[in-house]
């Protein structure tokens, strides 16, 4: 598996990542490399395997249903560039 | 209007479920609705840095119930995966979902469309149901440009239920939405709100020409909070793709919304493709294990279910398969139907009962937009009615009248009836001299009816009737005015 520049560019967008464009071709190079280093995965021999979903082989404690959290509303705000009437406030995003 | 000769619909729904938990999927702070913004929004809720979610074990018990109540696979070890997009009101980026092994595969259930004879039951499979959690909420409006964000709803549990693309109208898809609806608000997972969006179901149009088996390009029908206006988007949706395709266009892949005061929808966004969200699986959560024991466990606890339930007021009550259906379609309303026929003791009537339910209490309801639950005439007060109509001291018109002063809030059923004078007249020899006195009172009639004008009856019914301020028996009232008129000679 390799990538182009423009599936590189595509990647970048989905993840909100600005590239500048002198970059690519250096990022391109070093992606393609870590992509063929893992690729040597391939080599091995893992018919008789489960797909492993955790590395650790352990499985998921769970917490009672229990409410534990209390209002930290003032604490979590203050954190916020902009608030209005509890609110986080962001630039508009209604498409 | 373009016809549907000669074109197939198909359907899938993907409806999401709150689930009924105290505390979110991952964290401890509360899933109560309308809060003020934020108060019910911690760490874990925000994506702060250095936070890690924990699994309430309560969404993994109630997901599990719904794969048990529909005879699903419930999966002995499930994993998280990460569905990755940005938008405001998902702060880490990226939403925990369940995609290569979710905790609910298969399954189906059973849905009944048209009435009566006409009556057809189908089954519809289930794909998967997973685990996964709420976003936070939009404010779209006054902040002055800006989008206001309120957390408090991020990381509330929810199951998605997906369907296979099984329906073939909007009927059967709304019977299909309700049988589910039905079903998680009997097993108490969840409690149905389409108003607050605690029951949201998103539907996948799309139309192929008959005989075809390859799909059509679908659309996806999001923002709809009523079974009525699921009916209507479904609709206008397929008759805009038929239309759209007979005059040589092609159906565009993409999400539209569901306007209920346009009575229409339009488009939203074109649909990212399913690869966009570069699922991975969530390195913050190991896999989740179902103890056998345990799953058999609450398998056995499973409460009786719609379908069953439908069958048993059918075997054991009699109930018409119409009105079964109906007192079972919500946990709700078989309550108070069981709750009513237990109040009457040895005196219980199922079908005088269903009619009651079914019939004026529902119609009230309806008028008053009010769920069975918040009705003002309770099990109690409906059964101490019934029990008058039993044991024939009110007729059924004047019970409508006692229900309606009942509903009204003027006390119990006894104590109305008391009040307005309304016990139905069943002292024979009262009604004896009432008959006797309206004949006395009419012979030109008397004789008119028995020279063989038979319609005249009903005109002495009507007089009886007046004089007794509506309270006499019928029946008995029939019948002694039967035996003192003698034969109309005319009759056949």
């Amino acid at each position: 598996m390799s990538l182009n520049p423009s599936q590189l560019k595509h990647v970048a967008h989905l993840s909100r990542i600005a590239l500048e464009e002198s970059k690519i071709p250096a990022l391109v190079q070093d992606l393609n490399a870590i992509l063929a280093f893992a690729e040597q995965l391939k080599d091995g021999r893992l018919d008789d395997l489960a797909p492993m979903a955790h590395p650790l082989d352990q499985q998921q404690p769970l917490r009672a249903d229990v409410v534990s959290e209390t209002n930290q509303r003032d604490i979590l705000l203050k954190g916020a560039p902009a608030t209005e009437q509890g609110l986080f406030l962001v630039p508009k995003v209604i498409e | 209007m373009s016809s549907m000769n000669g074109w197939e619909v198909v359907i899938g729904l993907e409806i999401h479920a709150q689930l009924a938990t105290k505390s979110k999927i991952f964290s401890g702070a509360s899933t109560a609705f309308g809060a003020e913004p934020n108060v019910q929004a911690c760490a874990v809720d925000l994506g702060l840095p250095g936070v890690l979610p924990v699994l309430n074990a309560e969404a993994v018990h109630m997901a599990a119930l719904f794969g048990l109540a529909i005879s699903a696979h419930v999966a002995p070890v499930s994993t998280f995966d990460r569905k990755n997009y940005f938008y405001p009101d998902l702060p880490k980026g990226y939403q925990i979902s369940q995609l290569a092994q979710p905790i609910v595969s298969g399954g189906s259930v059973t849905i009944t469309t048209g009435e009566g004879e006409k009556a057809v039951n189908k089954t519809i499979n289930l794909t998967r149901a997973h685990l996964e959690e709420d976003a936070g909420k939009s404010l779209h409006e006054d902040f002055a440009g800006m989008t206001g964000i309120d957390l408090n709803r991020a990381g509330t549990p929810l199951i998605e239920i997906v369907s296979e693309p099984e329906m073939r109208s909007a009927a059967e898809a709304v019977a299909y939405a309700r049988k589910v609806h039905a079903i998680v608000q009997y097993l108490g997972i969840c409690d149905g709100n389409m108003q607050e969006g605690s029951f949201r179901v998103d539907a996948n149009v799309s139309v192929r020409p008959k005989g075809e088996t390859k799909l059509g390009t679908r659309t996806e029908i999001k923002n709809v909070n009523s079974f009525r206006f699921l009916e209507r988007a479904i609709d206008y949706e397929i008759t805009r793709q038929i239309e759209l395709i007979e005059d040589g266009g092609t159906v565009q892949q993409q999400t539209r919304l569901y306007d209920p005061d346009k009575d229409e929808t339009r488009m939203m966004r074109t649909k990212e493709a399913a690869d966009d969200y570069r699922y991975f699986p969530d390195p913050d959560l190991l896999p989740v294990v179902i103890d056998q024991a345990l799953l058999a466990e609450w398998k056995a606890s499973l409460p009786e279910l719609p379908d069953a339930k439908a069958a048993r007021y059918q075997s054991e009550y009699g109930l018409s398969p119409y009105d079964a259906g109906v007192l079972t379609s919500a946990r709700a309303i078989a309550t108070y139907f069981e709750q009513t026929l237990n109040a009457m003791g040895s005196a219980a009537d199922a079908k005088l009962c269903a009619n009651w339910v079914t019939g004026a209490l529902a119609a009230q309801l309806n008028k008053a937009n009010l769920g069975i639950e918040q009705s003002p005439v309770t099990s109690d007060a409906l059964a101490g009615l019934l029990l008058r109509v039993a044991d024939n001291t009110l007729s059924n018109k004047l019970a409508k009248e006692v229900f309606d002063a009942m509903w009204a809030g003027e006390g119990d059923a006894d104590s109305i009836i008391d009040t307005r004078g309304l016990k139905q007249i069943t002292d024979s020899s009262a009604i004896e001299a009432m008959v006797d006195g309206i004949l006395a009172a009419n012979p030109d009639k008397v004789a008119e009816y028995r020279s063989g004008k038979d319609k005249l009856f009903g005109f002495f019914v009507g007089q009886v009737m007046k004089a007794a301020q509506g309270k006499a028996n019928p029946q008995q009232l029939n019948e002694v005015l039967k035996a003192r008129l003698g034969p109309s000679e005319g009759s056949s």
